[in-house]
């Protein structure tokens, strides 16, 4: 087993040498999953099914090319499409007794044949803007794909950062103080990444240097930019807001891109954004091809698996982790920018509400994975989103159980229901050269 | 991740070298070593981090202070009005915090100017039973992320009994107390369990706890018939029953209620669980070494459950102490006040240890006392006691950093050599 394919093997039965084929455990936890999941669904939208039309809005008013409103009717959708996962759900129980693994597809149909399932029985009797959903939720995704990208470099190279939350918080101030006083938005981004890499050092100055618990760091990092940033807001921002937290300077314009922008519904959900966005876009390739095709990741990944053996061949722990530490700093500081500049413009207190300890979530749930940790990140941006169009058209379900989906969702997740998760080997463990 | 964060033990948080036993092969007078011991010993670094944090705190207050920027303004021209509006500015703060805090000497009277010290054991005393509770937790190799979800489970709990029944005195409390501390109990038990059954990590799942707990009782705070008042829409609960609350301590002029002595009671018995009894040496043997404990018999899963059931019930009597002896009227989903997380810091701060918790808690019940105090008179934010906290506990994290900045001298020369023997096979 190669460093470069060790976390990853780990998750994939089907890459197992020939001579282990024999060791392959049956798993059941996928037909299982998919099996209750049927029943729901059996019960929501076919015993307990609600009547009337469900529409979908494809295309906002704006558009060059206008779709017209599909209008399904809800129950008989709902019977169709229920038939349909329990199709799927006793097709993997097939493959599972026939000793062959549940391919992802399958387990990306199944998911989102229920969404479309359930979103045809809410919408009962209203309309679904389905590009304003969409745009709300890459709105909601944004910073929490920033922040599981900076925690993804960060563990892979054995930094456990909890601190995201800090980062992010540090970015989101420190981006709407200087583009409010100097107007320039490229010195705010740039200075929210300064601001996420500043926290960075705190962090890998504790655990790197002085071995501290890197754990209790982050944690405390978060308390420490919580109130640093709470106090400066209410002792210096709120006095000078025209100056320092001018919400006019702050706000970044959006850029549509010419041609792209007129794309029916990915349009105006991918191509209408602000610079941030574009960024990201870039930042999620350049991390996942930099990580697994470059010298630069095998290191990291190296560090962070196994350090003695990277020390062994040369590799300086310590400095490698403390600079992709920072580098991961400034990737969830530029997050952080985007809840001031990208989005609502004026910075407030503790703004970032939680949204580092979802990130971190992200991260565990997309197994370490630039890629897989991006979607995570824009199902749990997806999932608050919802939350919110449905209450607004008037939705069954309370809309605090919709806003506790991703968080039950990561917990199962974590519980193995998906697949036992197992992080890079040495992350969280201070490296103590001898 | 996927191994459970071990804090070493005894020595709290800091993994570098601990200042124990001095090595006999030292070759110096003894006096020397316990010189050394004194000045360089974990009971000097924290006193010595408090100092830290406290001057960088005067420092961000003097740089934030208006008259101070003024001053600074014509420094040149009267350094002596930027050296005085410095002075005005912190000690009137930390004066203001210690009034608030420990003694108000304006007052007339030993009993108003007393009142703030009964303020800061108040405050405390949630801070005492959460802290205790993410300690035990640590002992055991656990860290326990969730104390807002738990206190606001145990709250819940407490509160529906509290004022659902009618019950003579005594009982009722009693009955109210044990209901909260087993709801948070049994918050915390999901997280044991999960972990001793399928290996998740605690912290991320007490992460997610908190927020199911949230919208939970945030959803029950608003649906008539489960916590919301009656004939009330605001999403708040009834008052608790007068047979249910805590009674005050030192009579109504104070606002001490009956929860300290329970916490004194809970840090006790913690500390004989922890120092005295069978089950206490297994958790701390798993804190220490799972693979060891697993070795010598010890059921490391078990001790899991086990630790997270305490530690949330420990919560959770945070929660109780919240609702039946702050809050009496009625509370909403904020009643948690942040202390869950605040508790992760006194636990740090008294190094794990029971009484160490107990005297962190209440130095930071004194720093939230004071705070208050300090934001009504000089209009400094509150935050800034935020700011103090988390430094303290940075700087306490940190021995070798606190050493060199005041200079101080490692606890004893030859020990710093150790790590290379004990770390060896954290690093395999």
């Amino acid at each position: 087993m190669t460093i470069q394919d060790a976390p990853l093997q780990h998750n994939h039965p089907d890459s197992v040498p020939p001579a282990l084929e024999k060791t392959v455990v049956k798993s059941w936890k996928a037909p299982i999953a998919f099996g209750i999941f049927s029943i729901i669904a059996i019960l929501l939208f076919v015993v307990f099914g609600r009547e009337g039309v469900s529409g979908f809005r494809l295309s906002t008013d704006s558009d060059f090319v206008q779709i017209p409103t599909i209008e399904a009717p809800t129950r008989a959708t709902g019977i169709v499409l229920t038939v349909l996962l329990v199709a799927l759900a006793a097709y993997s129980a097939f493959l599972v007794s026939r000793n062959r693994p549940v391919r992802l597809w399958i387990t990306v149909v199944f998911a989102l044949l229920f969404l479309v399932a359930f979103l045809t029985w809410a919408a009962a009797g209203a309309t679904i803007p389905v590009p304003g959903l969409l745009v709300g939720a890459v709105g909601l995704s944004v910073p929490l794909v920033f922040g599981a990208l900076g925690g993804v470099i960060s563990e892979r190279v054995g930094v456990v950062n909890v601190a995201i939350e800090g980062q992010l918080l540090a970015g989101a101030f420190v981006s709407a103080v200087v583009a409010s006083v100097t107007g320039q938005a490229v010195l705010g981004l740039i200075s929210a990444m300064a601001a996420g890499v500043l926290v960075s050092f705190v962090l890998a100055a504790f655990s790197i240097k002085y071995f501290v618990d890197q754990v209790i760091v982050g944690v405390v990092l978060n308390v420490l930019v919580t109130g640093l940033t709470s106090f400066l807001y209410s002792q210096v921002l709120t006095k000078n807001t025209d100056l320092l937290n001018n919400s006019a300077t702050i706000r970044l314009p959006r850029l549509p891109i010419p041609g792209l922008s007129e794309i029916p519904i990915l349009g105006p959900v991918l191509f209408r954004q602000t610079i941030i966005v574009y960024i990201l876009y870039v930042a999620v390739a350049v991390v996942f091809f930099a990580l697994f095709k470059t010298r630069w990741g095998l290191r990291l990944r190296a560090v962070g698996e196994h350090p003695q053996a990277a020390d062994t061949v040369g590799i300086n722990v310590a400095r490698t982790r403390f600079w992709n530490v920072s580098l991961a700093g400034a990737i969830a500081g530029l997050g952080g920018a985007y809840f001031t500049m990208g989005s609502v413009g004026s910075f407030n207190k503790e703004m970032t509400a939680g949204a580092g300890f979802i990130a971190l979530a992200a991260v565990i749930f997309g197994r370490w994975d630039p890629i897989r940790a991006t979607l995570a990140a824009l199902l749990f941006g997806f999932a608050s989103n919802l939350q919110s169009v449905l209450s607004i058209i008037g939705s069954p379900v309370p809309s605090e159980f919709m806003l506790m989906l991703p968080y039950l969702v990561t917990i199962f997740a974590v519980a193995g229901v998906v697949g036992r998760v197992r992080g890079p080997a040495a992350s969280g463990k201070a490296y103590i050269k001898s | 991740m996927s191994q459970p964060t071990v804090p070493p033990v005894d020595s709290g948080p800091p993994v570098a070298s601990s200042p124990q036993k001095p090595d006999a092969s030292i070759a110096e007078p003894r006096w020397h070593g316990v010189m050394r011991e004194i000045v360089g010993g974990s009971a000097m670094i924290s006193v010595l981090a408090v100092v830290l944090a406290m001057l960088a705190g005067g420092i961000l207050i003097a740089l934030t202070d208006d008259k101070v920027s003024t001053a600074a303004g014509y420094f040149f021209a009267r350094p002596g009005d930027l050296i005085k509006a410095v002075w005005d500015s912190v000690s009137g703060a930390y004066t203001s915090l210690f009034q608030g805090a420990v003694y108000n000497f304006r007052r007339p009277g030993f009993i108003a100017g007393i009142k703030p010290l009964t303020e800061t054991l108040t405050f405390a005393t949630p801070l005492i039973a959460a802290g205790l509770g993410v300690g035990l937790a640590f002992r055991v190799g656990l860290f326990n992320i969730g104390g807002r979800g738990q206190m606001l489970i145990a709250a819940a709990c407490a509160g529906w009994v509290s004022w659902s029944f009618e019950l003579p005195y005594g009982l009722h409390l009693i009955l109210a107390v044990a209901a909260g501390i087993i709801g948070g109990a049994l918050w915390g038990g999901i997280v044991g369990l999960l972990k001793a059954r399928t290996g998740a990590h605690e912290v991320i799942v007490t992460i997610m706890l908190n927020f199911v707990a949230l919208y939970l009782i945030s959803f029950m705070l608003k649906t008539p018939g489960l916590l919301q008042a009656p004939g009330s829409n605001n999403p708040k609960t009834p008052a608790a029953l007068p047979t249910a609350v805590f009674p005050d301590l030192l009579g109504p002029q104070f606002n001490l209620h009956w929860g300290f002595i329970f916490v004194i009671a809970a840090t006790i018995y913690v500390w004989y669980l922890l120092n005295r009894s069978n089950l206490g040496f297994q958790f701390r043997a798993v804190g220490e070494n799972p693979n060891a404990a697993r070795v010598a018999g010890i059921s490391v899963n078990k001790m899991y459950i086990y630790a997270m059931l305490l530690s949330g019930g420990l919560v959770g009597l945070a929660g109780v102490a919240q609702v039946l002896g702050t809050v009496t009227t009625g509370f909403s989903s904020g009643i948690d006040a942040g202390i869950g997380f605040d508790a992760i810091t006194v636990a740090l701060l008294g190094r794990s240890k029971p009484w160490g918790i107990f005297f962190a808690g209440i130095l930071f019940g004194a720093f939230k006392a004071g705070g208050f105090a300090m934001q009504a008179s000089e209009g400094i934010p509150i935050d800034i006691v935020v700011v103090i906290q988390s430094l303290i506990v940075l700087f306490i994290a940190a021995p070798p950093l606190v050493r060199a900045v005041f200079r101080l001298p490692k606890p004893s020369g030859v020990k710093l050599r150790r790590p290379r023997t004990q770390t060896a096979e954290a690093t395999k």
